[in-house]
C-alpha cells in the first residue's frame, strides 16, 4: 500500500506544477479525468462486486482438490480456467495461494493459477474490448492463458 | 455526448450484479457475508488506487504533446519505447482493468500499438509492488521464476498479437479512441 502513497505524492506534486503553470489547463486535466472515471465507473463497481460474489463462492479446500499434485495437466487446465474467470485482488490472491499450496495444491497448478489470474480477465472482457476492439482483447487473453501453461510447465520444473 | 443518451442503463450491469449480491445475503448469509466484505475491501482498495491514475491520465492528456509521445514510444522510438512501455505498466498500481482507459489517451498521443500491447503485459503481471508481494508469499524461486519467465514472454505475445492485426485495423481502434470522450 506504500506504493499507493508513492503514486499519490507524485500526482499531487504534478498537479500543484500544472496548476501553477497554468490553472485553465489543469482545470481541463481534472475534468478529463473525472470524465474519463465517470464513464468507466459503472463497468467497474459491476466488476467489483461480481468479483465479491465470485471470490465468497470459491472454497479453498474444494479446489486445492481439483487443483492438487497428482491433478497433472487436467489440474494446470482446471486451474488456468479458474485464474482466468475469477478476478481477485493481488493482496488477497497471493496469501490466497499460498494457502492452496498448504491445503495439498500442485506448484504448477498455483502457478498457471497466479498467471492467468494476473494476465487473463473473462470478466473484464467487455472494458478491453471497447478500447482494444474484441479481435485484439480475445486473442490477448487466448494467448495470456496458453502462456499460463508454460508457466505451470517451468514453475513446475523449478520448483518442484 | 451519446454517453449521456445512454444514462442509467449504463448501470444494468452493476444493478444485476448488486441484485445477485442481495439475493445472495438473503438465501446464503454466510456466503453473502464474505462477498459483501471482498466487495468492500475492493470498493476501498478501488477507491485508494484509482483517482490518482485517472488525474495523472488528465494531465498526460493536457500537458504532453503528441510529438513529444510519439517520438517517445511511436512506432520509431525503438528500444527506449519498448523500455518506457515496460517501466510505465511495471511502475502502475491498481486492477489490469484500469489500464484500458489509460490505453485510450496512448493511442491519442500517437503511442505505438506495440508498446500499447507491452504496456497492457507489463501492467497485467510486472507490477513491482505485487512482485514483492508474491516473493513475500510464494517464496523467492516461484516468484523469480515468473518474472524471468514474464518479461520476455510479454514482448513475445505482444509481438504475435502486433504481427497478426493488419494496420488498417490497429488504425481503426485509433480512430475511436480518437472520438471516445468528446
Amino acid at each position: 500500500m506504500i506504493f499507493a502513497y508513492v503514486i499519490y505524492a507524485i500526482t499531487i506534486i504534478l498537479l500543484v506544477f500544472s496548476a501553477i503553470r497554468d490553472w485553465q489547463k489543469t482545470k481541463k486535466a481534472l475534468l478529463k479525468a473525472w470524465k474519463a472515471f465517470e464513464n468507466i465507473l459503472p463497468q467497474f463497481l459491476g466488476i467489483i462486486v461480481l468479483a465479491g460474489i465470485m471470490l465468497a463462492l470459491l472454497n479453498p479446500q474444494l479446489i486445492s482438490q481439483i487443483i492438487g499434485r497428482q491433478s497433472g495437466w487436467v489440474g494446470v487446465a482446471g486451474a488456468a480456467l479458474v485464474g482466468s474467470v475469477t478476478l481477485i485482488p493481488g493482496f488477497i490472491a497471493f496469501p490466497l495461494a499460498a494457502l492452496l499450496l498448504q491445503n495439498g495444491a500442485g506448484v504448477s497448478q498455483i502457478g498457471a493459477f497466479i498467471s492467468s489470474l494476473m494476465m487473463v480477465g473473462v470478466v473484464t472482457l467487455p472494458v478491453e474490448i471497447r478500447f482494444l476492439g474484441r479481435k485484439v482483447a480475445l486473442f490477448r487473453n487466448l494467448l495470456a492463458f496458453a502462456f499460463s501453461f508454460l508457466v505451470a510447465l517451468v514453475i513446475g520444473l523449478v520448483c518442484a | 455526448m451519446r454517453i449521456k443518451i445512454k444514462g442509467l442503463q449504463r448501470y444494468l450491469f452493476f444493478a444485476l450484479t448488486l441484485l445477485g449480491l442481495c439475493a445472495l445475503i438473503l438465501f446464503q448469509p454466510a456466503v453473502g457475508r464474505k462477498a459483501w466484505d471482498v466487495t468492500l475491501y475492493s470498493l476501498k482498495e478501488m477507491l485508494l488506487v484509482i483517482p490518482p491514475i485517472f488525474v495523472l491520465l488528465g494531465l498526460l492528456d493536457v500537458w504532453v504533446p503528441r510529438q513529444k509521445m510519439i517520438r517517445f514510444m511511436g512506432a520509431g522510438s525503438g528500444l527506449r519505447g519498448i523500455l518506457l512501455a515496460y517501466f510505465l505498466g511495471a511502475a502502475a498500481a491498481g486492477p489490469l482493468y484500469a489500464a484500458f482507459p489509460i490505453v485510450g489517451v496512448f493511442m491519442k498521443k500517437g503511442v505505438s500499438f506495440r508498446n500499447i500491447l507491452i504496456f497492457i503485459g507489463a501492467w497485467s503481471t510486472l507490477k513491482i509492488p505485487m512482485f514483492l508481494f508474491e516473493l513475500s508469499s510464494l517464496g523467492v524461486r516461484f516468484a523469480l521464476t515468473r518474472l524471468l519467465l514474464n518479461i520476455p514472454g510479454i514482448l513475445l505475445m505482444s509481438l504475435i498479437l502486433f504481427s497478426l492485426l493488419p494496420a488498417a485495423e490497429v488504425q481503426a481502434l485509433y480512430a475511436k479512441a480518437e472520438e471516445m470522450d468528446e
